[in-house]
């Protein structure tokens, strides 16, 4: 699956329009995988994963800027993305069903607060990138 | 993902045991996802999937000689199946949860068939060889 040049507009200029609020939405999306998927939260038994709080927050930040990263280097993330996946692989081992769980309350997480921009093709768009991003994340894992 | 030297020279060496019974492993790996898994069987209306049906070898043996195919050009599994990426992304359309159910399938009538062979390595060779070739397969998809 490769991202073509109409998605990586679609990305770009989606991603653009998230007007700084990428942290506060990375931290709803994170909210909304713990709340719909439970067992995603046994990867977090050091944080307090009650609503509101300050360690999700952050963390949504984390995330959010991750991508934020990713967004910005589409032609080559492998390369901009590598530090992350040797954590993910070497310490995190997240199981590769969760980045799907997290891509979609991510993009619920969009569409509820940019739904003009989040016509079919944007939304399929945001979908491969998210896979794109979750393939980078758990290329080493083996 | 990719494979690692050790695990090409598992996959090379015990191709020509399985290629030797191309047929038989072929058809019953069919045999065993249509009987596990019956919604695969949707994808096949046009054919006679009873057990010991005629169909059921020409296209086990089909599915068996492209895994050949990829064996032979090991290294560039992409390039040699290139042809079937666009048959299953234009034509077939066969839903990527399907390719792990068959690759599970071909797993355990390998194993079976090559008890002594089928080491925890070997396992995971096969695993990952599979598992590349469903994501050529998958990958022109959108």
């Amino acid at each position: 699956m490769v991202l073509s040049p109409a998605d990586k507009t679609n990305i770009k200029t989606t991603w653009d329009k998230l007007g700084g609020h990428a942290g506060e939405y990375g931290g709803e999306a994170l909210e909304r995988t713990f709340t719909s998927f439970p067992t995603t939260k046994t990867y977090f038994p050091h944080f307090d994963l009650s609503p509101g709080s300050a360690q999700v927050k952050a963390h949504g930040k984390k995330v959010a800027d991750a991508l934020t990263t990713a967004v910005a280097h589409m032609d080559d993330l492998p390369k901009a993305l590598s530090a992350l996946s040797d954590l993910h692989a070497y310490k995190l081992r997240v199981d590769p069903v969760n980045f799907k769980l997290l891509s979609h309350c991510l993009l619920v997480t969009l569409a509820c607060h940019h739904p003009a921009e989040f016509t079919p093709a944007v939304h399929a768009s945001l979908d491969k990138f998210f896979s794109t991003v979750s393939t980078v994340l758990t290329s080493k894992y083996r | 993902m990719s494979l690692t030297k050790a695990e090409r020279t598992v996959i090379l060496s015990m191709w020509d045991k399985i290629s030797a019974q191309a047929d038989a492993i072929g058809t019953e790996a069919l045999e065993r996802l249509f009987a596990s898994y019956p919604q695969t069987k949707t994808y096949f209306p046009h054919l006679d999937l009873r057990p010991g049906s005629a169909h059921l070898r020409v296209h086990g043996a089909k599915v068996v000689a492209a895994l050949g195919d990829a064996v032979k050009s090991i290294d560039n599994i992409a390039g040699a199946l290139a042809k079937l990426s666009e048959l299953h992304a234009y034509i077939l359309r066969v839903d990527p949860v399907n390719f792990k159910l068959l690759s599970h399938c071909l797993l355990v009538t390998v194993a079976s068939h090559f008890p002594a062979d089928f080491t925890a390595d070997a396992h995971t060779a096969w695993d990952k060889f599979l598992s590349i070739v469903s994501c050529v397969l998958t990958e022109k998809y959108r």
